[in-house]
């Protein structure tokens, strides 16, 4: 049964990881996830989770502590932004390398500099080739579902990998909205018992994790990763499944919103496709066919599904909330780009906008469809959106 | 030699599920000096054996009974702790003079007397 509640998106994440319950949480804190974590400690302190909370002098620390607690034999869960997320770096690696099952929500911020702790999505756009798995919620109830889902996804045994479920910092992680929350009894069910595969502690089989892996086997071992991020989108798309019969809402790799019969599409990820969805209405009933994909799954990417939702647009735009300073715009152009690349007819531009949490407004979304409909972008070359010149 | 394993055959992770079989992986060719013992002055006191960091000293009822050249690296922390300097480090590439299989000799025997005088 759903319950309705007014939460943020921060107190949405810490509801769903109390009703989770992880073996272990290692967490240090940074704006805009502070306050998440601030909330699950409460829930820690009031012992309404059993959770082994354990503070650490850093984010490196954390990962690296949430890593041996996985290893060792526990269901481990953290959550970190930008810098946070930047300085756990390496050990971010080694915890998809390892296929720990780990799930760590990361609550989007610009990476600084120069120093700015609003939205954008330079933090997990930075590791997407990490090998984590990322889920982008649009807002506080998609960050608590997929946080439940992320769960399901990682612990299974055709994936154990790591996964990431974001949202926009601020926009959504300090914004109350209504949103609908299972029961603790369902969650527990849905998640199922945890079963640790080759875990540290079990001492009558003992287990080596990350040994030296040289020029002889390093490559079957990342080989091994590639073809399980393959494997995950079935999970993802089978977990969203059950979930939906569960909780009414059903998820897949992205959102298609009036996409079916659009001329001019607009790509992006999060909270902005909530304000394109609403321009999007506007321009239908001036009878304008545009739509908007929003992007749930970034890791792996679904670049056949893409094709087969929006391949039969004019044209589209991809909003990027992060540069990627190639010259070309961001980074999920070039994924669409190719995904389309010589299989559709569409005209796909890209533009960069809300960078270090600058808003994004109708006007500007409404621009980006006046462009798309006059064709007055080139796709050489990526539109800054907002920027003063 | 046998087909190493392919991908879809490794356990995930990197993850050795075996335990102790670094044993089968041979790390004395990484070795540029080689520890050398004189069983005459040795005092049998198995500091070296306690402090080698590859357990490549054998031990046998008590004694220091020359080195397990499989795996030793060479990297003479056995001759740096070995109070009656009798540990020695000499070029690989270096004859064995008399020392046995076990890198075991005898200075004071008389067959020893064309023992290596390498200094190291
Ligand atoms: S440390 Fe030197 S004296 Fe002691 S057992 Fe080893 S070789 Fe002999
Ligand atoms: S040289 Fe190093 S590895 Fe070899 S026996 Fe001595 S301590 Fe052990």
């Amino acid at each position: 049964m759903n319950k309705v509640v007014a939460l943020t998106g921060n107190e949405a994440a810490a509801e769903a990881m109390r009703q989770i319950n992880p073996d272990v949480v290692a967490a240090y804190p940074i704006t805009p996830q502070t306050e998440l974590m601030h909330k699950f400690s409460d829930f820690v302190a009031d012992a309404v989770v059993k959770t082994e909370m354990i503070l650490v002098e850093s984010e490196h620390s954390a990962m690296s502590a949430c890593i041996g607690a996985c290893a060792a034999g526990a269901r481990v869960m953290t959550a970190t932004s930008a810098n946070g997320l930047a300085f756990m770096w390496e050990v971010v690696y080694i915890a998809a390398s390892l296929r720990l099952p780990i799930v760590m929500t990361v609550v989007n911020r610009a990476l600084s500099g120069p120093i700015n702790i609003h939205c954008d999505h330079s933090d997990t756009m930075g590791c997407r080739d990490s090998g984590w798995i990322q889920l982008y919620g649009e807002n506080p109830q998609e960050a608590y579902d997929n946080i439940i889902q992320a769960i399901r996804i990682a612990e299974h045994p055709d994936v154990r990998l790591p996964v990431m479920p974001t949202f926009d910092g601020f926009i959504i992680s300090h914004t109350l909205e209504r949103l609908e929350i299972l029961s603790d009894e369902e969650v527990g069910k849905f998640i199922g018992a945890w079963k640790p595969v080759h875990p540290l502690l079990d001492i009558a089989h003992p287990v080596t994790y990350g040994p030296l892996d040289l020029q002889d086997y390093y490559f079957e071992h990342k080989k091994g990763q590639a073809e399980a991020m393959k494997r995950a989108k079935g999970v993802v798309l089978a977990v969203g499944k059950e979930y939906g019969a569960l909780s009414g809402r059903e998820y897949g790799f992205f959102e298609e919103y009036k996409t079916r019969d659009a001329e001019q599409i607009i790509l992006c990820l999060g909270s902005a496709s909530g304000t394109v969805k609403s321009v999007v209405d506007g321009l239908r009933e001036k009878g304008r066919r545009t739509g908007v994909l929003k992007l749930r799954m970034f890791r792996p990417f679904p670049a056949e599904e893409i094709l087969s939702a929006i391949g039969h647009a004019k044209s589209i735009a991809v909003l990027d909330r992060a540069e990627g300073f190639s010259g070309l715009g961001g980074p999920l152009f070039p994924e669409v780009r190719s995904a389309l690349y010589g299989r559709s007819d569409a005209k796909v531009i890209n533009y960069v906008y809300g960078l270090g949490g600058r808003d994004l407004s109708p006007e500007m979304i409404l621009s980006v469809f006046d462009d798309l409909e006059e064709g007055r972008i080139t796709d050489r070359e990526a539109v800054h959106l907002g920027v003063r010149i | 030699m046998a087909r190493e394993p392919g991908y879809k055959e490794l356990p995930i992770g990197g993850l050795i599920l075996e335990a102790g079989n670094a044993i089968r992986y041979k790390t004395g060719g990484w070795r540029t000096y080689r520890p050398q013992v004189d069983k005459d002055t040795c005092i049998e006191c198995l500091q070296c054996w306690l402090l080698c960091p590859d357990c490549c000293i054998y031990a046998e009822n008590e004694k220091m009974e020359g080195y397990d050249y499989d795996h030793c690296k060479g990297c003479a922390i056995c001759a740096k702790i070995c109070p009656a300097k009798c540990i020695r480090m000499i070029l690989e590439t270096d004859p064995r003079g008399m020392a046995d299989e076990r890198g075991r000799y005898h200075s004071k025997s008389k067959n020893s007397s064309s023992v290596i005088d390498s200094k190291r």
